[in-house]
């Protein structure tokens, strides 16, 4: 008869099966990475053998590294997976981190309306490009958000003698969001991004834009993998999150990340140090 | 129109499949967004007819305000739980920071000003009309709060269902509290901006076609009861 | 039943009632007593249905002062009940309307049941008990809300226009029971426009001019030989319905 009290009654039993799951007693760890590496499916693919071995659930908050390696900061994560050497070791530095270890690498591509309005593609060299585009002021649309793709973009612009902060145009637009929403931007407006390879793969709303420049050196991204330090954040599940950064650094780890494609196409290379 | 077409396909193909990651993340998105809104009820609506009721020195100052909170935008009710669940905010022991737990406390806040204040504007019209005959038989301002939630229930009805729209739609909050994980806190709305994300328009918009046939189908059940309930009672 | 003492007289003394800036009731002074029928008559505006909300509790007069002087009279708040208008019917059952007046006077659960239904059958409604009230027909709703109030065992009950916007067949049955009400021993203060009602109901005639007292008497000569000019127009009809 009673409308109200049927609907709280459920509303109180949603409520206790919202509950029931999230404090049952369950192995996992929290990695706090980047979206490159959840977006482009690689941790769907590693997680479930790492899983199987261990019987550790990994749970995975990708965001951009900055925010990331804040979330390893205020202890919110137990291991951090991130692509921004310096401020890693910064990181490490500052008793935030207990040793940073490289995982891997895969690069960066730019990428661009197919028309090519600064006349870039065919080069390899990355720099020059980047002056192209400048002069020709084309549309070139930046994640702007502290993310390690950003960093690296700010120090490509730095090696091209572009005081991008100081030189920016209506030409140059900053998106302020993660790489997929950068792209959306970018396949909008026709401009020119800077974009790493695994989301690129796994990017589907392309629109004109195609891969202009690629195999620079200098667009080379690696990978790093870091325990929280238990010493700052004593409640960081230690055994377990080191238990993950072991198996990722070890061969097993290492050859489940080479085995990970998209359209036959490798996107992460393996290089921890043996 | 083609995308269009496409996402319409596309969540067609979804419902079909009965995917189980499908299933797992629309009955969360259901539990969480339910469980906020029982929670919101239950603390809003006791707010709402104390207010509707009561004279209290400040009560106009504290209806502008509560009517100004059912525009709390999302991201900020996130940050705010997010630093409190953090380890390094005051109630970091709790260690619930992206638990579906941390994503219900989050939309609960969010939505509790909608209730509330909706609840207080029909407890107060109400009380217009019920004040005289209710004082005359006798009623305390306690129990003619009572007896008023349950006269307006029906109106109240149309609160509740406002506050879980709220809920089922946003994504700043649960995206920030929740982290968006993979089979643990991941929701319609945050696999939605995900695979916006991803560039996978179509599949987008199809999980979007599915969360808006959900709470349609939600707020017609709830509304053909109310109607005759009320045609029954008057 | 034991019979506790009674609340009754009630005495105005100089009561005066303004509400922005306008005199409402202008200093009455009076006594009702117990067992007749306390007819208040007057045009439209001229302070009845206040007067009565006075009497009944709901409004506190500007200046002056409303005494129960009766030896019960600490009870005053239990013993009164009023009929209003337009009554106010809650969403549920006819029956359950009368429950939730009996809880509120602290009748206790196991005999409220019984109770509403005796009220029910005495107005007439016993067949809609389990009706919703808000769907029964005006007269019917106002016939409940008199079974309500008479549940309660009110030593006075306060009646404001309770007919005014019924229909002939309507406004008998409400007499009807009015009169059934009275017959069981309660005191009886109402108000009415209607000039017919008042001669069909009244044993005292009140009569309001512009908020004040102007004409206490029996209602055979109220009618017959009103005293004051003010009374002689009303009764013919000559005064302003304003």
């Amino acid at each position: 008869m009673d409308v109200i009290r049927r609907f709280l009654a459920a509303a109180f039993g949603a409520a206790l099966l919202a509950h029931a799951p999230a404090f049952a007693q369950q192995k996992f760890i929290t990695v706090a990475s980047t979206t490159s590496t959840e977006q482009s499916g690689l941790f769907k693919h590693i997680l479930p053998i790492f899983e199987q071995k261990t019987g550790i659930q990994v749970r995975v908050v990708a965001l951009g590294t900055g925010q990331a390696l804040d979330m390893g900061k205020r202890g919110d994560a137990d291991v951090v997976f991130v692509h921004a050497k310096p401020l890693e070791e910064k990181f490490v530095a500052e008793g935030f981190g207990v040793k940073r270890f490289e995982v891997m690498y895969n690069d960066f591509v730019l990428v661009g309306p197919k028309s090519d309005p600064a006349k870039v593609s065919g080069t390899k060299d990355i720099v020059a490009a980047l002056q192209k585009i400048k002069a020709a002021q084309a549309p070139f649309a930046s994640r702007g958000d502290k993310s390690g793709t950003h960093f690296a973009e700010v120090r490509l612009w730095k090696d091209a003698g572009v005081d991008i902060a100081k030189d920016k145009g209506p030409w140059y637009r900053e998106t302020g969001s993660g790489m997929g929403p950068t792209l959306n931007t970018a396949s909008g407006m026709n401009a020119y991004a800077l974009t790493d390879r695994g989301t690129w793969l796994s990017f589907k709303n392309r629109g004109d834009l195609v891969i202009s420049v690629e195999g620079d050196k200098r667009l080379f991204n690696q990978y790093g993998v870091m325990l929280v330090n238990p010493a700052t954040h004593p409640h960081v599940k230690k055994d377990m999150g080191q238990a993950f950064v072991d198996w990722v650094i070890s061969d097993e780890g290492q050859q489940a990340i080479a085995g990970f494609r998209i359209g036959g196409e490798q996107l992460f290379f393996p290089n921890a140090a043996p | 129109m083609n995308s269009l077409h496409e996402a319409f396909a596309q969540a067609a193909a979804l419902v079909a499949s009965g995917d189980p990651a499908l299933v797992d993340i629309v009955l969360l998105s259901l539990r969480v967004s339910l469980s906020a809104v029982c929670i919101a009820t239950l603390i809003g609506l006791p707010i709402g007819a104390a207010i509707g009721v009561g004279r209290f020195p400040g009560r106009r100052a504290l209806i502008v305000v509560l009517n100004a909170l059912m525009g709390l935008p999302p991201v900020v009710v996130g940050l705010l739980v997010y630093l409190l669940l953090s380890r390094a905010g005051p109630l970091g022991e709790l260690g619930i920071l992206f638990t579906p737990a941390a994503m219900v406390i989050a939309q609960s806040i969010l939505i509790l000003p909608i209730i509330a204040a909706l609840a207080r504007q029909a407890i107060e019209d109400a009380w217009t009309e019920y004040q005289e005959q209710l004082r005359s038989l006798g009623a305390g301002r306690l129990s003619a709060a009572f007896t008023l939630l349950r006269d307006t229930r029906f109106s109240l009805l149309t609160a509740v269902l406002a506050g879980f729209g709220r809920a089922a739609a946003e994504v700043g909050a649960v995206m920030i509290v929740g982290g968006n994980i993979d089979g643990v806190t991941r929701v319609m709305t945050t696999a939605i901006a995900l695979e916006t994300s991803k560039g996978d328009l179509p599949l987008a918009l199809g999980l979007g076609v599915i969360l808006i046939s959900l709470v349609l189908i939600l707020n017609a059940a709830a509304y053909l009861t109310k109607e005759a309930a009320q045609r029954r009672y008057g | 039943m034991r019979a506790p003492s009674s609340i009754l007289p009630l005495a105005l003394v100089e009561v005066t009632f303004a509400a922005g800036g306008r005199t409402i009731v202008d200093a009455i002074t009076c006594e009702i007593g117990p067992s007749a029928r306390t007819v208040i008559v007057g045009p439209n505006g001229a302070g009845k249905s206040v007067l009565m909300r006075l009497c009944h509790g709901l409004l506190a007069p500007t200046t002056g002062r409303i005494e129960w002087r009766g030896a019960g009279a600490s009870a005053v708040g239990r013993r009164q009940a009023m009929v209003f208008q337009r009554p106010v019917m809650l969403r549920r059952s006819a029956q359950a309307n009368i429950e939730y007046a009996l809880a509120l006077h602290g009748v206790p659960r196991r005999d409220r049941w019984a109770l509403a239904r005796d009220a029910l059958g005495r107005v007439g409604l016993g067949h809609l008990a389990e009706r919703p009230a808000r769907v029964l027909s005006g007269g019917e709703q106002q016939r409940l809300a008199i079974a309500r109030a008479w549940a309660l065992r009110p030593e006075v009950l306060f009646l404001d226009e309770p007919t005014a916007s019924l229909d002939p067949t309507a406004t008998r049955e409400i007499e009807a029971a009015i009169d059934a009400i009275h017959a069981s021993g309660t005191k009886i203060v109402m108000t009415t426009h209607n000039l017919g009602q008042a001669r069909r109901l009244a044993d005292e005639i009140l009569f309001l001019h512009q908020g004040r007292l102007v004409e206490r008497a029996p209602a055979i000569r109220f009618f017959t030989s009103p005293a004051t000019a003010e009374a002689a127009a009303f009764i013919k009809g000559e005064l302003p319905w304003t």
